[in-house]
């Protein structure tokens, strides 16, 4: 499949995937990729585990959606979204993305895109373990504004 | 009209449930956020105005002006943290 996302539990192989993507395709000359990983500490407190929720059926949907969005501003050959759910721990994987495309400027900007876009929009939420207690993380503003880069407005961290 | 609601993180936290079938009379999803309000308790409170609330009909994301549907899904949901 050129162009996938997964939403799993089970963790991934970051060489498998790279290796599955460009599999056959000899028009590749570039393969882009971000890993996303749990850090030990957020927002001034150490993090000893992360509970990741999301709207099974819409973070699918909308993970597809922007792929598809990237599909038309880049020229780009295939895409993979992994994202997991469920209990992590520091050091464990929880997000990748990758991109293929002929040469790196778009499959660079496309997995870019695709990270900023996937911040604001899809559905997930983190609740982290500190030693202060469990607690909801809140969205950065910050994560806007990079969407807005695009050209897209996040509308993520706002009151309603 | 019925509508399956739905809620997330926090707000399903607040409210005790993550989902529920409503039957309302309300045709936009501000007018029914204002019926669920109404009721009072944690749901005034999780989905008070001026507190951050995404929302999504059917899957979608949308905003307060859209027009519901009979069958619809609704849900609610503070701002998302993924990535």
């Amino acid at each position: 499949m050129t162009f996938s996302v997964s939403i799993q539990t089970q963790d991934f192989d970051v060489s498998q995937e790279l290796a599955a993507l460009r599999a056959g395709d000899a028009r590749v000359g570039a393969v882009c990729s971000f890993l996303g990983t749990v850090r030990e500490r957020n927002d001034g407190s150490s993090v000893a585990s992360m509970e990741l929720e999301h709207y099974p059926g819409m973070t699918e949907k909308s993970i597809a959606a922007m792929m598809d969005e990237a599909k038309k501003r880049f020229d780009i050959y295939a895409a993979r979204v992994i994202h997991r759910v469920g209990l992590l721990h520091p050091e464990d994987q929880i997000v990748f993305v990758a991109v293929t495309s002929a040469h790196r400027g778009e499959s660079f900007k496309a997995c870019e895109f695709l990270m900023d876009y996937l911040k604001t929009q899809a559905p997930f939420w983190k609740k982290e373990v500190t030693p202060e207690g469990a607690r909801w993380v809140d969205a950065r503003v910050s994560d806007d504004q990079a969407l807005a880069r695009w050209g897209i407005q996040a509308a993520n961290t706002f009151a309603a | 009209m019925n509508v399956t609601l739905k809620y997330f993180a926090s707000i399903r936290e607040a409210i005790g449930q993550g989902s529920e079938s409503v039957h309302t009379q309300a045709t936009t999803l501000d007018a029914l956020r204002d019926e669920l309000i109404a009721r009072g308790g944690a749901y005034a409170e999780a989905l008070a105005r001026g507190r951050a609330v995404r929302t999504a009909v059917n899957q979608d994301l949308c905003d307060g002006a859209m027009a519901l549907s009979d069958g619809c899904e609704v849900a609610f949901f503070p701002p998302v943290t993924g990535g």
